[in-house]
C-alpha cells in the first residue's frame, strides 16, 4: 500500500530530478570559442600578463587585469583582447578592441566566475599574431550559486 | 534609466595617456538563473560599449555574461585635443545609455 508520505517522498525526488540544469563550458567548448577568434592562425605564449586573484572567495565579483607588451605605435599595436573560461555556462568572458590611440594595452573588468578552473587571455596585434597567456584560480563560492527565493 | 559614474581627468598635457574608469549600474541577469518557481530568467546584460573621442572610436568591448553586475570597465587613451569623450552602452531588451566627459588638453 502507497503512503501519501512516500508518494511525496516520490514526487519529490522527481521534481528534484527534472530539474533542469545548467551546462558548463567544458575545455573543448572553450577551444571551439578560442578557433572562432583566432581561426587557424598559431598561437603564440607570452606578452600578455592576466592578473587574477589566485584564491576568489566570492565568484560573483573577481577583478580582472589585462595588459599586454606593446609599444601601442601606429604600425606596431594591440588590435583585441580576448578573455575565455573553462567552466562558467559560456566559454566567453569579455572581447575588448583597441587600436593604437589607446597608449597603454590594458583593461580592467570585474567578472564572474563558476568554478575553479583555468582562465585565458588572447591578444591579437596589429601584424595578425596571436599570443596567450593562462592562469588557474580556485573559486570557493561560485557565481551562479544561489538562485533567487 | 540606468545609472553611470565616469571618471576622466578634466585637464591633461597633449600626449598624455590617461585612465578612463566606467561604472553602470546594471543587473547583467545571466538567463542561466532560475528563480523560486523553476522558471528560467531570460538574459537582461549590456552586450556592448563604445568610446569616442571627438567622433572616433578609441574603446569597444564585447560583454558577455561572465561580466559581474554593474560592469566596470577601465582603460586609457592618448589624449590628443581638447574635446568631448562620449560613452554608450548597448545591451538587451533595447537598453541603450550614453554619457559625455569633457576634457582639455594643453
Amino acid at each position: 500500500m502507497t503512503s501519501r508520505r512516500s508518494l511525496l517522498i516520490a514526487a519529490g525526488a522527481l521534481a528534484l530530478s527534472v530539474r533542469p540544469s545548467v551546462s558548463d563550458a567544458t575545455p573543448a567548448q572553450m577551444q571551439d570559442a578560442i578557433r572562432k577568434v583566432v581561426g587557424d592562425a598559431q598561437i603564440q605564449r607570452g606578452k600578455v600578463k592576466l592578473d587574477l586573484p589566485p584564491l576568489i572567495d566570492n565568484g560573483n565579483v573577481v577583478a580582472l587585469a589585462v595588459s599586454v607588451d606593446s609599444p601601442m605605435t601606429p604600425t606596431d599595436y594591440v588590435k583585441a583582447i580576448h578573455v575565455f573560461n573553462e567552466k562558467n555556462p559560456q566559454p566567453n568572458i569579455i572581447s575588448v578592441y583597441l587600436g593604437p590611440r589607446a597608449g597603454r594595452a590594458s583593461i580592467t573588468s570585474r567578472i564572474r566566475l563558476a568554478d575553479s578552473q583555468t582562465i585565458i587571455a588572447i591578444a591579437q596585434l596589429s601584424d595578425g599574431s596571436f599570443w596567450q597567456t593562462s592562469q588557474d584560480v580556485v573559486v570557493t563560492i561560485a557565481a551562479c550559486a544561489e538562485e533567487i527565493s | 534609466m540606468a545609472r553611470a559614474v565616469v571618471t576622466v581627468p578634466p585637464k591633461a598635457k597633449r600626449g598624455e595617456i590617461i585612465e578612463i574608469r566606467t561604472l553602470i549600474g546594471h543587473t547583467m541577469e545571466t538567463g542561466f538563473r532560475h528563480n523560486n518557481l523553476g522558471q528560467l530568467l531570460p538574459r537582461d546584460i549590456i552586450t556592448q560599449f563604445v568610446c569616442t573621442y571627438n567622433g572616433t572610436e578609441i574603446c569597444r568591448s564585447d560583454f558577455f555574461p561572465a561580466v559581474s553586475a554593474n560592469p566596470l570597465f577601465i582603460f586609457t587613451t592618448v589624449a590628443t585635443e581638447s574635446g568631448t569623450l562620449e560613452f554608450k552602452w548597448t545591451g538587451d531588451n533595447s537598453f541603450a545609455h550614453s554619457m559625455t566627459a569633457g576634457i582639455v588638453v594643453e
